[in-house]
This record gives C-alpha cells, structure tokens and sequence, in this order.
C-alpha cells in the first residue's frame, strides 16, 4: 500500500496549529516512519506538488497569494481540511473585516505617524495585496472536513491523521468540534 | 540590467517569506532583499476592545510565543491599574516564560535549523527537515522533541494549554501551581539538562565546519539591547535596558523600558511601510541594533546558574565578549536553554511559588501603560492607551524580531555578495540565503501584526566591491 501523501499549508494565521501539529512530539517520529510529508512549511519543498492524498491549511485567506494558492492546492489534492479555526471561521484575522476594506486599516497605520509620506508598498508578483475582506477557507474553495480549535490540541489532530493513515471516513464529535 | 531571482517561500521559518537577489548582466549582485508577505492589522482592530482582552487577542499574533504578548500585554494591564503584582503571580509568570524560553529555542533549533546544521547547507532538500533528521539522527531527534514537550507541558501545567493559554491576565494569574505538577516538572529537567548539553557539544565540534558560515552569515557591528538584572544579570522578565556596541562598551544602561520612546526610534521612510527600530542618539541607520539571544549575552554580566555560566564563559572565551557573528545565534539559544532549564529547577523550590494571592485587584488608574519582556527572540514592548472605562484608544507594539529586520536585511546582502557568483545559483547556495534568516530564528507573524513588508537596504555594488549606490526602501 502507498504511503499517505501529506501536505500542511499555512495561510493569514498565526501558525499556532502547525504549532499544536508538533505537539504530536514523539508521534512525529511514528508519522515521518507512516507517512510522506510532501509540502510544508517544515520541509524546503517551494512547489505545492500534484498527487496529494491530505492537506491540512492553517490560516485565513487574507490576501491575493492566499487565494491562488488555496486553489493551487485543492486542485491538486484529494482531502482538503479546514485546520483550525482562522481557516474555519476567518477568526482573529477577520477582525479587520469591521473597518469595511484593506486601505483604511493600512493607512490607519501611517496617520499615527506625522513625518510619515503614506505609501503602500507594491512590489509586483512579491507583496500580495490584501483583499479588502478576510474570508475562511471554504468561501473560496470547498472544504471536505473541518478541525475546529485555537488552535486544535494535538490529540484532536492525532485522531484525525490515523483516520487518515487507516482510509477511515474523517469524523470528530462531541468536545472535539468545539472552537477555541 | 538587473535579473532577479526569487526565493519563494523561505522555509523552516515561522510566518511567510521571501527573498529577491538582483543580479547585474555580469552576474554582480546588485542587492538582496527580504520581503515578508503577511499583514493581519493589530494596532488597527484592538482599537475599541477592552484592555482585558488584550493579552487573549495578542496571544494569537504568535503560535510559537504566544507567551510572550501574554505577558508583556498583562504587564501593560498592571500598568493600567498601577499595581505590583503579588509575589506568587510575579514568579509563575517567570516560570512559564521559561519555559516558553525552552520550547521556542528548542523548536528553532532542533526543528528548524538542526537539518541545515547536522545533515548539511548542501544537502538534499527532500531530506533536509525535522522527518529526515529523525532518521538519521534519531537520539538527537527525540531529545530535541521532548524538549520542546518539556517547556510545552510547563506552559500547560500552569495555563490549562500549551498554545494561547488564558492565564496571564492583568493584575497577575489566574491559576495556582499545583504541588503535583511541580513535582512533575522537577523530574523532567534532569533529561532537558542532558538534552541541551549534548546539542552544545554538538555544537562546538561544527563550528570549525561552519567557519565560512560564521564569517558571512550575518557577521557585522551593530549595537545589542536587551533587558537585564539589577547587576547586569541575564535577565528575561523584568529590569532595565542596557545598550551595548559591536565592542562590547556599554552605550547606556538602567533604562526604564515603560519609556522607549526616549531612546527608541522608529524609522520612517517615504516610501516606507514598516517602522524600523533603531536607537535614537545614534541616529538612522547607525543606531541599527539586535535583540534576541546574541543580544541578551554580549549584553549580560553573567547569567547567574552555574552550568550556563560554564558555558557562556567558553562562548568568550571561543567568540570573544562581543560576539557579532549572528551565525552565533544558534550557540547563544543553546546556552539560553540551559540557563532557562537551571532557572526552572532553581524557581521550583522558591517557597514563594506556590504562595496564596494570584491577582492585585484595581480599575483604571492611568490611562497609558507600557509592558516589556524578553521574548525569545528579543525585547517584545506593548504599549496601550486607554480611555476612562479600559477601552483601547492606542495600541503600539515593538516586536522582537521587527528590530532585527535592518540586521536580516543585511544579512542577506552580505551572504549574496560573498556567495551568489552568477545568475545559476546552485541550491546550497539559496539555502544559505536563508539559514541567514534562520539563524534570527524570525517570527515573521509576530513582526507583521500590522504591517505588510520589512524595510529594505538595497546596495549597489560593483565588481570592484565598491559601494555604487544605496538605498534605503520600503
């Protein structure tokens, strides 16, 4: 049997779930002997590659960049998984969304400033531009299976990657769909 | 005309990054730049919310160190109420940024850099990461991941969690130490001891390895500031500021972080986005300064336990006092490691740790406050303004890792000068464009809570060597 294809992407978040992923600790050591970790910000992979059996996207879709790659990923991936709760709600990095649009947040930040000549910074195909409103993930590409939490605790994630490792249908129930 | 060649991602970093190197026809380096690609908005959206939630909201600028906004947002709210904290609160504070200490070191090096450090710069990107260091360096692999449990399960014992804990509030804590977690703490610094020590010796034979990294990743005078003790002690929680030069004399001591904006500038450029931290009597750019781990040794007297301090002397004695090779940075988180771990068991029989009182109750009595600590990667300043009922007027935040943004910047150009010979850049080569960053071991979501990008020095460089041009970007 092929070894699960495993990628992790981090989009707008704060990268507290990869961050609870490592919690896994000496469950990492199982993992590396189960699985392929294909893509990842752990790994110096810079191409999100075709064939993937799972992915795990951390993080909101906050600008242009997030976006294209989130596409990028599901079309090159069977199981597509809302990872914690920026993906699945937008969460701390939709708080921007009250101020209506991406320019008054960013000019914002320079008005405080007197001396400051405001300019945003615009380097073409570096510096994505930040859509005006933050979305979770599923309001751009659809979503198989969603892991709630702020981040998820490791054994939440744990029980979703032996599923995975087993081609067991995704379930989680009861305090493991709790957000936060 | 200039070619340019993208780095894309940065890997084996926290947050999202890139690097650009620009290249003349001749394949001179023109320059290098260091973008980073995210912005979330702090300082904007905290505006209106109560100061209560602040440490709650600031935790998640960070995955890694969400401890170190918790505590430095609840000593801005102690500020607010003007309250000294009781003793007990005071001290698990300092117990869980410890250990905060331990697994975020622990991460940056064993996880992070240890692939590029023990498998190789050169070696197979596939295998170049924490799954191939697990297989051919399972022990240190193991070690490495059960330290980081070890700060993790600290963190947790004392806060419910060990990401985004809701503890730390301000006036104090929100929950006690239990004898039975002390205990189990105490048993486990034995291994973290062994683990950290055994990755020091590691250490110490590569570096004869790693003498051309150590020359030209990041190998330049700058100032250092960080936080220390009454006596010039290595300090991660509270005390003064001191400021020393690429020499190692002291350009200014005993300053009191609640008022920064005496002795720290931001730089603003005209096209500039992010505010450059650089100390204020020295100017811009020559007030350029680092923090973090290099920063807090070439700054502190001693450490104060007796294993850091064994091998902190042998850092100077191999180093010099004044270190400013930031490729060094990987041997000072070491030394930090140890030194938090020796903290931790000292701290555990402190009778004051497990005392009664937890919480200073108060309202507003100031409507500004300004709370620092020392964040893994550096002095981390949250600075609020509030109006009558603790609501935000003004949030400012100076994150550890933006005040090494001028340092990286640089790092980068240096490493690109010495290394990139033509626009065919072999992989290795790319690699060591970023262990240059890593080795600042950056926390790209904690730099860009509020803004999107990192200003930049761009210099023009002829084939001569000569300096043709400069400028100052962003």
């Amino acid at each position: 049997m092929n070894r699960l294809r495993l990628a992790t992407v981090w989009l707008g978040g704060c990268s507290g779930c990869h961050m609870s992923f490592l919690d896994l600790d000496e469950f990492l050591i199982d993992l590396a002997g189960q699985v392929d970790i294909v893509y990842s910000p752990f790994i110096d992979a810079k191409v999100y590659p075709e064939g993937v059996d799972a992915v795990l996207v951390e993080g909101a879709i906050a600008n242009e960049e997030h976006q294209t790659l989130v596409r990028q990923v599901r079309s090159r991936t069977r199981t597509l998984i809302s990872f914690g709760d920026c993906a699945v709600t937008g969460n701390i990095t939709a708080l921007r969304n009250r101020l209506g649009s991406a320019l008054p947040v960013l000019t914002r930040v320079y008005q405080e400033n007197g001396d400051l000549h405001a300019a945003i910074p615009a380097e073409a195909g570096i510096l994505p531009p930040l859509l005006d409103r933050v979305t979770p993930v599923h309001a751009v590409v659809p979503v198989d299976f969603y892991i709630p939490g702020c981040p998820p605790p490791a054994a939440r994630i744990r029980a979703v990657l032996e599923q995975l490792i087993a081609s067991e249908p995704l379930h989680l129930e009861g305090r493991e769909i709790k957000f936060g | 005309m200039t070619q340019r060649i993208v780095i894309d991602p940065v890997t084996r970093i926290e947050g999202h990054a890139k690097i650009t190197i620009h290249l003349d026809d001749d394949g001179t380096v023109a320059g290098a730049r260091f973008h980073v690609a995210e912005f979330r908005g702090f300082e904007v959206f905290c505006e209106g919310r109560p100061f209560w939630e602040m440490p709650g909201i600031t935790a998640r600028i960070c995955g890694i160190c969400p401890v170190s906004h918790l505590l430095a947002s609840s000593k801005a709210g102690d500020a607010l109420l003007s309250v000294t904290i009781p003793p007990a609160a005071a001290k698990l504070r300092r117990l869980m940024n410890l250990a905060q200490i331990v697994q975020s070191h622990a991460l940056s090096f064993f996880h992070l850099s240890a692939p590029d450090l023990l498998l190789g710069m050169d070696s197979d990107p596939a295998r170049r990461n924490i799954f191939g260091l697990i297989a051919a360096e399972p022990e240190l692999a193991r070690g490495g991941i059960r330290l980081r449990q070890f700060g993790q399960e600290i963190i947790e014992a004392l806060g419910g969690r060990k990401i985004h804990p809701a503890w730390s509030v301000p006036g104090g804590v929100r929950e006690a130490l239990t004898a039975e977690h002390r205990e189990r703490i105490r048993a486990r610094v034995p291994e973290a001891k062994a683990t950290v020590q055994a990755a020091l010796a590691r250490f110490k034979e590569l570096l004869a390895r790693f003498r051309e990294e150590a020359e030209t990743l990041g190998n330049f005078p700058t100032l250092f500031l960080a936080l220390t003790g009454p006596d010039g002690s290595w300090e991660h929680y509270d005390g003064r500021i001191c400021v020393t030069d690429a020499e190692g004399h002291i350009v200014a001591d005993g300053l009191d972080p609640a008022r920064y904006r005496d002795f720290l500038g931001e730089a603003v450029e005209p096209h500039s986005y992010l505010k450059s931290p650089y100390y204020l009597p020295l100017g811009y750019p020559g007030g350029i300064y680092r923090v973090g781990p290099l920063a807090r040794l070439n700054v502190c007297a001693r450490i104060g336990t007796p294993l850091a301090d064994r091998e902190l002397e042998e850092y100077r004695q191999r180093g010099g006092r004044t270190v400013n090779s930031s490729f060094w940075y990987h041997y000072a988180r070491l030394i930090e490691i140890l030194a938090a771990a020796e903290s931790i068991e000292q701290l555990l029989d402190d009778p004051d740790l497990l005392g009664d009182g937890l919480r200073a109750h108060a309202g507003i009595n100031l409507h500004e406050g300004v709370g620092v600590s020392e964040a893994p990667r550096g002095t981390l300043f949250h600075h609020y303004q509030v109006d009558d009922h603790g609501l935000i007027r003004k949030v400012n935040l100076i994150i550890a890792t933006g005040q090494n943004n001028l340092a990286m910047n640089r790092t980068i150009a240096q490493i690109a000068r010495h290394f990139v010979k033509s626009a065919s850049i072999p992989e290795g080569i790319l690699n060591r464009l970023e262990a240059g960053i890593r080795a600042f071991d950056p926390c790209l979501s904690c730099a860009t809570h509020a803004v999107g990008t990192m200003p930049l020095h761009v210099q023009l460089v002829g084939p001569d060597g000569d300096v043709r041009d400069e400028v100052w970007r962003n």
